[in-house]
């Protein structure tokens, strides 16, 4: 029987980012497993409390941690936002006795103490899969398509929370977009912040921090951006609008790791989401005879 | 600036303390925070600014500092800090504390429809918990 992981898509995955959720879904399906969709879910927060005194806004991740438990020991994730919020609530409801009595008498009013593993669903093709297997599995080489790999700052920090990779030198998706056949570029934000919740009220802020990143990926020559944040997504087109608006010139298209694996994976382009105008990969692909 | 020995402890510097967890005396300004802040560069005064100000018990200069809001909480801070200082927590207990005072700092009414619209719902909700009480 296919090995079934339960997932937690997240509100974002459940409307504006599609594509990603999809192109994940079906990659998974390719590579031997199903990303089961959690019978129950609410949002996560979109963002772990920075003070310990903050228990209420715990509560929102640790009841889909509650909820979660009784589907598996394990919880996989896409969006790098859900990932951090609830790995990072996962550990203290694990090790904090206080803080956990505080979130569960107080708010979930359900016993949890941190007994799932949370994973993102790159460590689930790393660690689960292996990226020789997925290697094996791609249709569609890339053919040297230079990838800008931004991993952002929910993905990585902090290091002895999140622990994917090295905080400041990951090679995670490199390693992966390498398996696909592109050639990943090394580029010096990619580490750096997209301006995150400033995208409320803060443009003139996302839009320097954005364009940095995106000039910053194209200075180093990489053709494509890729993410697993779809705020960082949503930052980046948006400065790159603004951007055009004004008369600059920086057309990179910004897409989720998902659909870069689902192409090579030989998926069919329509259920990617792979957009429009800038956002459009295909022109590219023509070009390369991919 | 004057630095008065009855305001090095006073209750707003212990109330950040207690908040946001941090203890302002393990800062010993290398500066390093400010350095990898990307958005040090709007802010009147950058991280390490901010923790110095507390050692100092300059509440007014940080309790109206724009920093607190343009804190993306990114963490760049707490990553580089060579005494394990979260100033991203720091910045975040100003933020609270203001927040639990009914001081919004966004006008949820007034936001752009196109934003509404376009926006994952994650820039909305995190935009709440930072900027609406």
């Amino acid at each position: 029987m296919m090995m079934k992981i339960p997932y937690y898509p997240g509100c974002t995955l459940n409307t504006v980012a599609k594509g990603f959720d999809v192109s994940a879904r079906e990659s998974a399906l390719v590579l031997g497993f199903e990303l089961k969709e959690l019978d129950q879910w609410n949002c996560c927060g979109a963002s772990f409390p920075l003070t310990p005194d903050n228990v209420m806004g715990l509560a929102a991740p640790a009841k889909v941690l509650a909820n979660a438990s009784s589907e598996g020991d394990v919880v996989a994730t896409l969006c790098s936002v859900c990932y951090n919020v609830l790995k990072r609530t996962n550990k203290v409801m694990r090790d904090d006795r206080d803080r956990r009595r505080e979130v569960i008498s107080g708010f979930i009013e359900e016993e949890y103490e941190g007994g799932l593993d949370v994973v993102h669903f790159l460590e689930v093709l790393r660690d689960k899969v292996g990226f020789d297997r997925v290697r094996g599995a791609v249709k569609r080489p890339l053919k040297g398509i230079k990838a800008g790999a931004y991993y952002g700052c929910m993905l990585l920090r902090p290091f002895d929370d999140v622990g994917i990779d090295n905080a400041e030198a990951p090679v995670i998706f490199e390693d992966l977009l390498r398996a696909l056949g592109c050639e990943p570029v090394e580029f010096p934000n990619k580490i750096e912040c997209c301006g995150a919740h400033l995208a409320m009220g803060g443009e003139d802020i996302v839009t320097r921090l954005s364009s940095n990143v995106m000039a910053s990926a194209a200075g180093s020559g990489a053709e494509i951006i890729v993410t697993s944040c779809p705020l960082c997504q949503y930052n980046l087109v948006k400065s790159r609008e603004r951007m055009m608006e004004e008369g600059g010139d920086l057309r990179i298209p910004v897409l989720y790791f998902t659909q870069i694996l689902g192409l090579a994976l030989g998926q069919d382009e329509d259920i990617l989401e792979l957009g429009s105008g800038l956002h459009d990969i295909r022109p590219l692909l023509e070009e390369r005879g991919i | 600036m004057k630095i008065d020995r009855e305001k090095l402890h006073s209750p707003f510097v212990e109330q950040v303390e207690r908040v946001s967890g941090e203890v302002f005396a393990n800062c010993y300004q290398c500066g390093n925070c400010t350095g990898g802040c990307p958005v040090s560069f709007a802010m009147d005064y950058g991280p390490s600014q901010i923790i110095r100000l507390l050692q100092l018990g300059q509440e007014q200069l940080v309790a109206t500092a724009n920093s607190m809001w343009l804190c993306v909480g990114c963490l760049q801070c707490y990553s580089r800090c060579p005494k394990g200082v979260s100033a991203a927590s720091i910045l975040e207990a100003l933020r609270q504390m203001t927040l639990r005072k009914g001081e919004d700092h966004e006008d949820v009414g007034g936001l752009p429809f196109p934003f509404l619209k376009d926006a994952p719902q994650q820039a909305i909700i995190s935009g709440f918990r930072k900027f609406v009480s």
